[in-house]
């Protein structure tokens, strides 16, 4: 399985692709330093990055190399390898490669300037949510065959959980907004992972946007060791199980 | 006939400095050994000077002008009990006391030192520790309470009293006290035609400064930092709150500064900084709001549209979640020449004045203010889209409240 990952690690490398998103990772965090010096404002502009371009760069990308390396699998499935090492390789692949390039490229400007607490949560979510979207596109790419249509299903994907999904909750709160909506919102929240990164982050850093006794539920929950540990429990699960779901298609479909 | 002119003054000023009170010492070396008897024995105009040591008393009454006086703050324990000091003259000097262990109660109002009907005292460097009252003022005028610390340690808001209380008082200073850990700060109502300065209220249950229907008072200087809900004041007209500190007042009732109707006011060079709200302002008329500092509050001004003929002028915003929140369309304030960090526009003629207006409501701000529920979706792609449109084309938010005259750069204002 090492083998297959390394092949395919080596593949995507030559792409290039990879490259140029690190390039823009550094290139736009150490313009953020150079623009402001109030670490907190950095931070949340740089949330905004991680929330908007990387889940689409995740979605694309992984989209675009699973068709592009489709002749690629197929030959390795005439090999006598396990039609779930092959898929899996994949998955770990892209995903490490993605994490690889996010990392270096938002980590070593905050490592220079010299990281907090904020930056390593920053990073840990960041993590996650390609981990999450790299799972989607994946499931996206084996529902169908069509490279155009699995590109146009991630992007839903991804256009549902930034925008949709927000419009819908907003919608609810508003006309709710007579109930005690604190529960119903959190259990809505878990079921979006842009939002549970986002509210992870939101609950270190602007703080001062969660007032009142909503504010309060929230922070109590979200800043305990169990909130700590639901969180990131549900992210992983979003990024498990879409990819179990892939597996389960992949390894039964007619290729 | 000059001569004799002079020894006449001579003689004036002799007898005056002869008739100056005499010196009683207290203390268990001494022979006077308890404060009740040396104020029995005392005659206006003479000094009680009580030495170190442990003083319980009960409740101890003065009614004489004359000058109470510690050395090396002896100690006036009410045990859990009593009243410690009850005063009730004119002229007359309390300094260097240490009160501790007054007695509580939910009927009586037990303080460490209770001022009824008095006139013209001072309240000088004195401690109070673990006080249910620390400084009771009924029905006086003309005091001077000036560097005294108090400090308590209640776990709930009923278990406790106010740290400085005044009812129906004028011409009072309070000056460079330090409050921690009791009811209210400072408390007043019905006190007219004081100054308040250089005072320290920390991490008081419920508020730092309380006041209601005190006109025409003065606060200055002042720090109000950590209370339960930071400061309210109700009911006033002709206040100034110049230069005080606003720190810090957390949680999900707190206020920087409430004011409900005040009228006739000035508000300038205060700093307001990481206060939930910055400024709550309810039916308030005629108020000045001038070089005030706001910086990372979570609203750094609610404006209720019950307000008119404000002015909100020469402010710095900077860092604030929400810059200005109202309720209603209708605006009847002049906001003008404030600084935005996030204004966006330009400035073709360098005049350190942006050229277009800008609209300091968030349109999210107002939801949120109306469903704290959606403070979830706080900086999500969808707001910032909600936030984007609402700018170009007001709809929810009043379409008049603009800062016309929005500064390009951050005032210094030199403090």
């Amino acid at each position: 399985m090492t083998r297959v990952i390394r092949y395919i690690f080596n593949d995507i490398l030559r792409t290039r692709f990879i490259l140029f998103y690190t390039g823009f990772l550094l290139l736009s965090t150490f313009a953020l330093f150079q623009l402001d010096s109030d670490f907190g404002k950095i931070v949340l502009s740089l949330l905004n990055i991680v929330l908007m371009v990387v889940p689409l760069v995740s979605v694309v990308f992984t989209t675009i190399h699973f068709f592009s390396s489709y002749e690629f699998i197929e030959l390795m499935l005439a090999q006598p390898i396990n039609r779930k090492v092959i898929f899996l390789s994949e998955y770990l692949a892209v995903a490490s490669s993605l994490c690889m390039a996010y990392l270096i490229g938002v980590g070593i400007p905050f490592i220079m300037f010299s990281a907090g607490q904020n930056v390593i949560s920053l990073l840990v979510i960041g993590v996650f949510l390609t981990l999450v979207f790299v799972s989607l596109a994946f499931l996206s790419s084996v529902l169908t065959r069509d490279k155009s249509k699995a590109i146009g299903i991630a992007l839903l994907f991804w256009f549902y959980f930034s925008l949709i999904y927000d419009g819908f909750v907003l919608w609810i709160i508003y006309t709710f907004s007579d109930y005690p909506l604190e529960k119903v919102t959190l259990t809505l929240i878990a079921f979006n992972p842009v939002d549970l990164a986002r509210i992870i982050m939101l609950l270190q850093l602007d703080i001062s946007a969660l007032m009142g006794y909503t504010g309060a539920f929230y922070k109590n929950f979200f800043g305990s060791n169990m909130g700590v540990l639901f969180s990131s429990s549900i992210l992983f699960l979003w990024a498990i199980i879409p990819i179990y779901i892939a597996l389960r298609i992949f390894h039964k479909k007619d290729l | 006939m000059k001569k004799a002119q002079l020894f006449f003054l001579i003689t004036i000023v002799l007898s005056a400095l002869n008739s100056q009170g005499k010196t009683i010492r207290v203390g268990s070396a001494e022979s006077v050994s308890q404060i009740k008897q040396a104020i029995a024995m005392a005659q206006s105009g003479d000094t009680i000077l009580v030495r170190a040591g442990i003083y319980r008393e009960g409740n101890i009454i003065l009614q004489k002008a004359i000058v109470l006086m510690g050395e090396g703050y002896p100690v006036l324990d009410g045990e859990n009990e009593y009243e410690t000091l009850t005063v009730h003259t004119k002229n007359a000097v309390i300094k260097g006391l240490k009160f501790i262990n007054t007695g509580t109660g939910s009927i009586e109002d037990k303080a460490a030192i209770k001022i009824l009907d008095s006139e013209n005292l001072h309240i000088l460097n004195n401690q109070f520790e673990n006080t249910f009252f620390g400084i009771y003022l009924a029905n006086s005028s003309h005091i001077w309470i000036e560097n005294n610390e108090l400090t308590s340690e209640a776990e709930a808001e009923h278990q406790i009293g106010n740290g400085i209380h005044l009812w129906k008082c004028h011409h009072i200073t309070i000056n460079e006290n330090k409050i921690k850990g009791h009811r209210d700060g400072i408390y007043f109502e019905f006190v007219t035609n004081s100054l308040i300065t250089n005072n320290y209220s920390e991490g008081n249950m419920r508020y730092g400064l309380h006041f209601m229907f005190s006109h025409n008072d003065e606060y200055r200087d002042n720090t109000f930092i950590n209370n339960g809900a930071g400061v309210a004041v109700m009911y006033t007209k002709g206040v100034k709150m110049i230069n005080n500190h606003f720190i810090h007042n957390w949680g999900s009732s707190s206020y920087g500064l409430l004011l409900k109707d005040i009228s006739d006011s000035f508000v300038t060079g205060n700093e307001f900084v990481e206060n939930s709200v910055g400024i709550h302002l309810e039916g308030g008329s005629r108020i000045q709001f001038r070089e005030n500092e706001f910086t990372k509050n979570g609203y750094a001004f609610k404006l209720q549209a019950s307000c008119d003929d404000n002015v909100i002028e020469r402010n710095n915003f900077q860092q604030n979640t929400f810059d200005l929140v109202t309720n209603g369309s209708l605006v009847l304030n002049k906001i003008e020449s404030n600084y935005w960090d996030r204004y966006e526009g330009y400035d073709l003629n360098r005049d350190q004045v942006g050229d277009v207006p800008y609209r300091p409501i968030s349109m999210y701000g107002m939801i949120v203010e109306r469903m704290p529920t959606a403070v979830l979706l706080w900086r999500s792609f969808l707001v910032f889209l909600l936030d984007r449109a609402e700018k170009a084309i007001p709809v929810i938010t009043p379409e008049n409240l603009k800062d016309n005259l929005p500064s390009m750069k951050a005032y210094d204002f030199n403090k």
